[in-house]
């Protein structure tokens, strides 16, 4: 029984980093950039739903907030900051992306103060079970949400023209232009499909631990980029199988080699172990 | 003064630690975004010996040798990933580092190794090692630039794939570029440890790793006097910006962004389009 429970949870921090690191992926995936600051806009999303639900008490609405709103900071970061420097070496766009992050992390602090923010009247904390299993309502939402942000993602990127668009610019960004397709808007739509998944993820994230704080995009900063590296860089469903796997792997880890190393380092260990047998991660292309 | 001299010591440590990184991401355009794990190997291992009552100097070449030869693995490593992947790589070596420190009790855990002994060299005395330390540091770097390695480090960093077919052995220059950066990393973490006297797991966080990249970067990507520039102004920003201490890191962030956005070559880049465009407008002048 211990088995399952740790697999289960590992699934739903795995689903969680999945919501994050999808968006990265796909914005590196188009533009080549390691886009730290998307965790920046992660923690937007948290606040950004907090803030509504306390103000309106609406769920529906606060998700709404949360998700459209990031998705259009996560354009405005684009324009402002990423598109000038796109032609740079890739640690120009890197450094800057980090410079905005720890900005944006400070920001947040001043505004909204260093202890965080609490729901007013915690939503979906009652436990529910569903065949057998155990979970609270909050955590449901979890899978629920990413299978359908990350399903619909899919059949955008599948299904639509807009998504044959931007596929045809990600393979190769100047055939793409001369049948048509303006590059800058398919830009424009992958840094908001990427942060509208961010945001989705800060408000969950929020709402599990009854807690927005400014610093909460410290830790996926970092753990969704070791994500999009272990899912072969750009390829989503690489990045699904890695965010999945590494929450799995996290969860059992913690138990059986906490001794030794912490969540962190056996994340990296994983990573780097997976990096010297397949340099280029575990999958490639889209 | 005290305070001065201490303050001195701190830049003086920080500029050799970024001119370690700069041989590995500047002149041979690896980027490294963990650093700062060498310098807590050679920190850890210098005081530790120090502590065991073994010579100071001994024990600062210890955390050299031993830093280098970590370096050495994840140059190996380095021979296997390449671009955004060796950096998100030796990110991981960072948290790795870190992970593995925290759990050891014979390394302190999170308390880390504190009452680390005096050097017995004084305040001023001590700043003089360092000094000389960085003109040393200074020195090599020079001489690398100017060398044959220096431009095989150059032909691996604008393009790697060119250089290995002009018979270059890529692997074997990397390596040393490893080695050499990640020994001299484990200086400044010796001499940093004997500084403050004091070190555990968060004096070698991820942030410190960026701080040091940040000083590559912000002074001019293999520039040596643009680095050297950037980590005196970076490592004393903090102190400048007391009066504004609840806004420290936001400026902080905010520069790093503005630096890499107006002017990707860092200070270098922006004191060479100074000079092109003096040199530019005094044609002008000249033509007319």
């Amino acid at each position: 029984m211990l088995y399952l429970e740790l697999f289960i949870q590992g699934l739903l921090q795995g689903s969680i980093y999945a919501l994050i690191a999808v968006g990265l992926t796909i914005v590196y995936g188009l533009l080549r950039i390691l886009h730290v600051a998307h965790a920046g806009l992660y923690t937007l999303g948290g606040y950004f739903g907090v803030l509504v639900f306390n103000i309106t008490g609406s769920l529906v609405l606060g998700g709404l907030v949360a998700m459209l709103g990031v998705g259009i900071f996560g354009i405005i970061i684009y324009r402002l900051c990423y598109q000038p420097i796109l032609d740079q070496p890739p640690y120009v766009p890197l450094i800057a992306s980090i410079g905005l992050f720890i900005a944006m992390e400070e920001l947040y602090r001043i505004l909204f103060g260093s202890y965080g923010v609490t729901y007013s009247n915690p939503p979906l904390q009652d436990m529910m079970p569903v065949g057998g299993i155990y979970l609270r309502q909050g955590e449901w939402v979890t899978i629920l949400a990413s299978i359908v942000l990350i399903g619909g993602l899919a059949w955008l990127s599948r299904k639509t023209r807009l998504g044959l668009a931007w596929r045809a610019t990600v393979t190769d960004a100047e055939m793409a232009e001369s049948f048509g397709i303006d590059p800058i808007r398919v830009r424009y739509l992958n840094f908001f499909i990427g942060s509208i998944l961010a945001g989705a993820a800060g408000m969950i994230v929020g709402i599990l631990n009854n807690l927005v704080e400014p610093t909460m995009g410290s830790v996926p900063s970092y753990k969704a980029l070791a994500i999009i590296v272990l899912g072969g860089l750009g390829s989503v469903r690489g990045t699904l199988v890695a965010a999945l796997s590494l929450g799995v792997i996290e969860s059992f880890g913690t138990i059986y080699l906490g001794e030794v190393l912490n969540r962190d380092a056996i994340a990296f260990v994983f990573l780097i172990l997976v990096l010297m047998v397949r340099p280029k991660g575990m999958f490639r292309g889209m | 003064m005290g305070f001065e001299i201490s303050l001195l010591t701190a830049m003086m440590i920080s500029i050799i630690g970024s001119l370690s990184l700069n041989l590995i991401t500047g002149f041979c355009g690896q980027v490294s975004l963990g650093h700062v794990a060498f310098v807590g190997i050679g920190a850890y291992t210098a005081s530790l010996m120090t502590k065991a009552a073994i010579p100071f100097f001994a024990a600062l070449v210890a955390g050299m040798i031993l830093a280098g030869i970590f370096g050495i693995i994840v140059g190996l490593a380095s021979l296997r990933v390449r671009h955004d992947f060796l950096a998100i790589t030796t990110m991981g070596v960072n948290f790795v580092f870190l992970g593995f420190v925290r759990q050891q009790e014979w390394l302190g855990g999170e308390l880390g190794v504190s009452s680390i002994p005096d050097p017995g060299l004084g305040k001023l005395g001590f700043l003089a090692l360092v000094f000389g330390c960085v003109v040393l540091v200074v020195l090599l770097s020079v001489q690398i630039r100017r060398s044959w390695m220096g431009y095989v480090f150059k032909a691996i960093s604008e393009d790697e794939d060119t250089a290995s077919m002009l018979g270059l052995d890529v692997s074997q220059y990397k390596l040393i570029a490893f080695a050499l950066g990640t020994s001299l990393a484990g200086l400044a973490g010796g001499l940093y440890a004997h500084h403050v006297r004091f070190i555990y797991p968060d004096s070698f966080a991820f942030v410190e790793s960026i701080t040091l990249l940040a000083m590559v970067v912000v002074g001019g990507n293999g520039s040596i006097w643009g680095v050297i520039l950037a980590s005196a102004f970076l490592s004393l920003l903090p102190q400048w910006f007391q009066f504004v201490d609840d806004y420290k890191l936001l400026l902080y962030g905010s520069l790093l962004f503005a630096v890499m956005r107006f002017s990707p070559g860092g200070l270098a880049g922006f004191a060479q389009l100074l000079i092109n465009h003096n040199r530019k407008s005094s044609k002008s002048k000249v033509d007319k």
